[in-house]
C-alpha cells in the first residue's frame, strides 16, 4: 500500500461507484457517508437501514482483506489530533451537508454546482492543513 | 419480504462501498495523507479512486434515474439546492482541516474499525460529538 497503486485505487473507486448507484436504484437514496451516520444517529425512521449500511462497510473491509489476505499498517497518531479531527470533520459535514461521499462522489456525478464547491473547497483546505501541519508545524500526522 | 428487501439493498451497498474503500487503499490514513501532501512524498492514488467512484455514477445515474421510483422505494430522495452560501463553504473548508490533520473522512474512518480499533474509535466518537453540535437547531 506503500506509494502510487493506481491498479487498486482505479477497482476500488468503481466500486465506490457501484455502491452509489445500487442505493440509489434500490432505495432512491444518495450514498453520502455523513448523512448516513447523521441519520443512523438521530434515531428516526429509517435509522435501521442507515446503521446495516455502516455495519457494511466494515464488513466489506474486512471481506476485502480477508479474501486477498492483505494486512493494512495499524497508525497510532496521539489522541488530541485524532479528537480535533474528529470533532472538525463531524461538525464541518453537517454544516456543508456532505463529505468526500455525498459531495465528492455523488454530487460531482450529478453535475451539483454545491457540490463541486464543497468538493474544491475541503480539497483545499487539506492540502493546505497538511502543509502546515507537517512542514511548518512539524506535527507527526 | 418487503420490509427486509431495503435493508439488504443498504448493507449490500455498504459491503460493496467498504470492499471498494479497503481495496483502494483510502482506509490507510497515512494514504490518504500522503495525497494531500503535495511537497511530500506525493501519492497521486487518492486522484484516481476519486475519477473512478466519480464517473461509475456519472454514466451509470442517468439509466437509474430514468425510471419514476427506485425499485425497492416509492420515490427518489435527490438534493435540490443549487444556491451557494457561507454554511456550504464553511462548512467544507472546516471538514478540510479535520481531514488533512487525522488523515480520516467520514467513509473511511468507519471502514476502518476492519484495521484498527483505537482510532476509528478515538477519531469516530469525536467525530460525532462534532454532528451533534452541528446539527443542533439555531
Amino acid at each position: 500500500m506503500e506509494g502510487f497503486t493506481p491498479f487498486a485505487g482505479l477497482s476500488g473507486g468503481v466500486l465506490i461507484g457501484l455502491a452509489a448507484v445500487m442505493l440509489l436504484a434500490l432505495t432512491g437514496r444518495i450514498a453520502g457517508v455523513s448523512g448516513i451516520l447523521s441519520n443512523a444517529i438521530h434515531a428516526g425512521s429509517g435509522s435501521a437501514e442507515r446503521w446495516l449500511f455502516l455495519a457494511g462497510l466494515v464488513a466489506g473491509a474486512l471481506l476485502h482483506q480477508w479474501l486477498t489476505g492483505v494486512q493494512l499498517p495499524v497508525r497510532t497518531l496521539d489522541w488530541p489530533y485524532l479528537v480535533g479531527g474528529g470533532l472538525l470533520v463531524g461538525f464541518g459535514t453537517r454544516l456543508g451537508g456532505g463529505c468526500t461521499s455525498g459531495h465528492g462522489v455523488c454530487g460531482i456525478a450529478r453535475f451539483s454546482p454545491r457540490s463541486i464547491v464543497a468538493t474544491v473547497t475541503f480539497m483545499t483546505c487539506g492540502i493546505v492543513t497538511v502543509f502546515i501541519t507537517r512542514h511548518l508545524l512539524g506535527w507527526p500526522t | 419480504m418487503k420490509k427486509i428487501a431495503p435493508g439488504l439493498a443498504w448493507l449490500a451497498s455498504g459491503v460493496v462501498f467498504g470492499a471498494g474503500l479497503s481495496l483502494s487503499g483510502m482506509i490507510s490514513p497515512r494514504k490518504v495523507l500522503a495525497f494531500l501532501d503535495v511537497a511530500g512524498r506525493w501519492d497521486p492514488t487518492l486522484l484516481l479512486v476519486m475519477a473512478a467512484a466519480v464517473l461509475t455514477p456519472m454514466i451509470a445515474f442517468r439509466f437509474v434515474l430514468r425510471r419514476d421510483n427506485p425499485l425497492l422505494a416509492s420515490k427518489f430522495h435527490l438534493p435540490t439546492r443549487r444556491d451557494l452560501d457561507i454554511s456550504l463553504v464553511g462548512g467544507a473548508a472546516l471538514f478540510g482541516v479535520g481531514w488533512g490533520v487525522a488523515g480520516y473522512c467520514p467513509g473511511p474512518a468507519i471502514a476502518a474499525f476492519s484495521v484498527d480499533l483505537r482510532e476509528p474509535a478515538i477519531f469516530g466518537l469525536a467525530m460525532v460529538v462534532g454532528m451533534f453540535i452541528g446539527d443542533r437547531p439555531g
